[in-house]
């Protein structure tokens, strides 16, 4: 839906309001001369009313913009412009009849035209609501239109700094070189190697950043990039992943665990100079699947960096963009362990 | 016979070195080193003609750990990508292998050694290239240094102050002083403008450990730190303190 044109800014909303009423001033005037009432008198009558329609119109906005009705409560805005109407109208006649008191010609005209009046009132303003409405309505939905791409825009950034990172400098020309190596005594290596790292580089490419993925799959692409940088760290790393039936079938998000598990390794394996245990453990009830990634570190040189780089605090802002929660990753140390936990919501 | 040394913290990466090494028969490796506090005692002990090198490492880069030997055997570097080392090693002596290299790239920088070998003799490339080089955001944040028993790596936010002292510097910390081969206009360099602070030709002090600024007689300055030292100040070292400070 789209009741305004995409650049309708505030500046518009309010010239079109205060157009309108103009508009409706002027109207108004001009019937009343008709009905032979002075230009003075008409005017007046004009100005206290159109005046007293856009004040409530004013206040349904300043209500509006605290508390928004859910889209199918599409009786409140009717509920509302009535009872604004019977205001309205209310202390107009009032007003009307203390500042007349004592004319009886105008007081006359005045308790004949209230129906009137009441009918007019109800129109001007359902439209004024209804205008008001649409106009929260648009900024909604500009709103979430707007976060829809910065949500398309972090997946795209997470994806590219993943690709530089795994299949960039690094990682790609140290692989590169264990593969050389291993051709000359033990090529069959090599070419599992050369198979592993294509499979997990086409894995990196394939995801598309809207769906949500299971676990298995997940794991599975975990587990090559855990295996390449076993063959290039030999002995020195070894990693234990705990995942049970239950938890293959999660559904997450895509590139979510995998720069965290980079940043462990880099955690890891550069701060450590003896072998390097990194766990991934994952459980799963309900409400939500949990995924707790451990790896050492040495508290006396690592001054653990606040959220660590830049893959933990996207990873941070696109868990945010897609649930709005600020809660679902955590990190903190113990002794000689770094500990990441990831809450990913199962229902949406 | 050439006594080399292969440090490199990937056991696959010393494997290809070794192999391209094999078809020299006059060159023997006499150890594989996973890390650079390996490296730094199998050099001392085994005093080799050259060694292999990888940069990126656990704990201590390649160059931090050449920094800790007092006269560092000739290098070449190996690393996979690291634009800092890369650049580091632009318009320098010192030779450097890409990962992966070929054998002839190989070939070409170790026969250019052995070329060079017999006639730069007393030249000692390689520290010129540790003691000039620009350091990186890991190594400012920390200073490796050699005790007697041990090396350790010092965080630049554990420092009080630091000494000039001939070719060395003092590096005052809570766990006691540490010297380490390197200039003070290096350490002024490297470390944050707004951490620490050079008061004087010989002294830079960390500002958050100031107290106040004593004036014993006309012409001088002292600053008094929370440990109780104090450092004389030089005239534009006093002003400097004093801008900082916001007097």
């Amino acid at each position: 839906m789209k009741p305004f044109p995409q650049d309708f800014t505030f500046k518009r909303f309010i010239s079109v309001y205060i157009g309108s009423g103009v508009f409706f001033l002027l109207m108004h005037t001009f019937v009343l001369t008709t009905f032979g009432l002075t230009l003075v008198q008409s005017l007046f009558d004009a100005l206290l009313t159109i005046g007293l329609i856009l004040l409530a119109g004013t206040s349904t906005y300043n209500i509006l913009r605290y508390y928004k009705p859910a889209r199918e409560n599409i009786l409140y805005p009717r509920i509302w412009a009535m009872l604004l109407t019977i205001l309205v109208t209310m202390v107009f006649t009032a007003t009307m009849k203390q500042i007349y008191e004592g004319q009886k010609d105008y007081l006359d005209f005045l308790s004949a035209s209230i129906p009137v009046r009441g009918v007019y009132h109800l129109l001007i303003i359902s439209l004024l609501t209804v205008f008001v409405f649409m106009w929260f309505l648009f900024q909604e939905e500009h709103e979430r239109q707007k976060n829809l791409a910065d949500i398309e825009k972090l997946t795209r950034d997470a994806e590219l700094v993943s690709l530089r990172q795994q299949l960039q400098p690094h990682f790609l020309f140290n692989s590169l070189n264990s593969i050389s190596a291993l051709v000359g005594n033990r090529p069959e290596e090599a070419r599992k190697m050369i198979y592993q790292l294509s499979e997990f580089l086409r894995g990196t490419l394939r995801k598309d950043e809207y769906e949500t993925y299971e676990m298995s799959g997940e794991l599975h692409h975990l587990q090559l990039y855990l295996d390449i940088e076993k063959v290039r760290f030999g002995h020195r790393l070894t990693t234990t992943i705990l995942a049970d039936d239950l938890v293959r079938s999660c559904k997450i998000p895509p590139l979510i665990l995998q720069p965290l598990v980079e940043n462990a390794i880099k955690f890891g394996l550069y701060d450590i100079a003896g072998e390097v245990n990194i766990s991934i453990v994952c459980s799963c009830n309900s409400e939500y699947l949990t995924i707790t990634i451990t790896n050492p570190f040495d508290p006396q040189t690592a001054t653990p960096k606040k959220g660590a780089g830049f893959g933990i605090s996207s990873v941070q802002r696109r868990l945010y963009l897609l649930y709005a929660r600020n809660d679902l990753l955590q990190t903190g140390y113990e002794n000689n362990l770094f500990t990441t936990i990831v809450k990913i919501p199962q229902k949406i | 016979m050439i006594k080399v040394i292969i440090i490199d913290d990937e056991p696959l990466a010393r494997g290809i070195v070794k192999e391209y090494l094999s078809a020299f028969n006059e060159v023997e490796v006499v150890l594989e080193c996973n890390d650079g506090f390996e490296g730094v005692k199998a050099i001392q002990q085994h005093n080799p003609d050259i060694i292999f090198l990888d940069v990126q490492m656990p704990k201590i880069n390649g160059f931090e750990m050449l920094e800790l030997i007092d006269k560092p055997p000739a290098v070449i570097f190996t690393t996979a990508f690291d634009e800092y080392a890369m650049k580091a090693f632009d318009n320098n002596a010192v030779d450097y292998l890409l990962k992966p290299f070929s054998k002839e790239r190989f070939d070409k920088a170790f026969e250019k050694w052995m070329n060079a070998r017999l006639t730069l003799k007393d030249e000692n490339q390689t520290e010129d290239f540790i003691q000039n080089r620009t350091r990186n955001q890991d190594e400012n944040s920390r200073i490796v240094v050699k005790t007697h028993h041990a090396i350790r790596i010092i965080p630049v936010h554990d420092i009080i102050y630091l000494e000039a002292y001939d070719d060395y510097v003092k590096i005052h910390t809570n766990d006691g002083m540490f010297l380490k081969k390197r200039t003070m206009a290096s350490f002024e360099q490297g470390l944050n403008q707004d951490e620490f602070i050079r008061v004087h030709r010989s002294y830079m002090i960390k500002i958050d450990q100031l107290t106040r600024i004593e004036h014993p007689d006309k012409d001088s300055h002292v600053a008094l730190l929370k440990t109780g030292a104090k450092i004389p100040l030089s005239k534009t070292g006093y002003q400097k303190l004093k801008t900082v400070l916001g007097m």
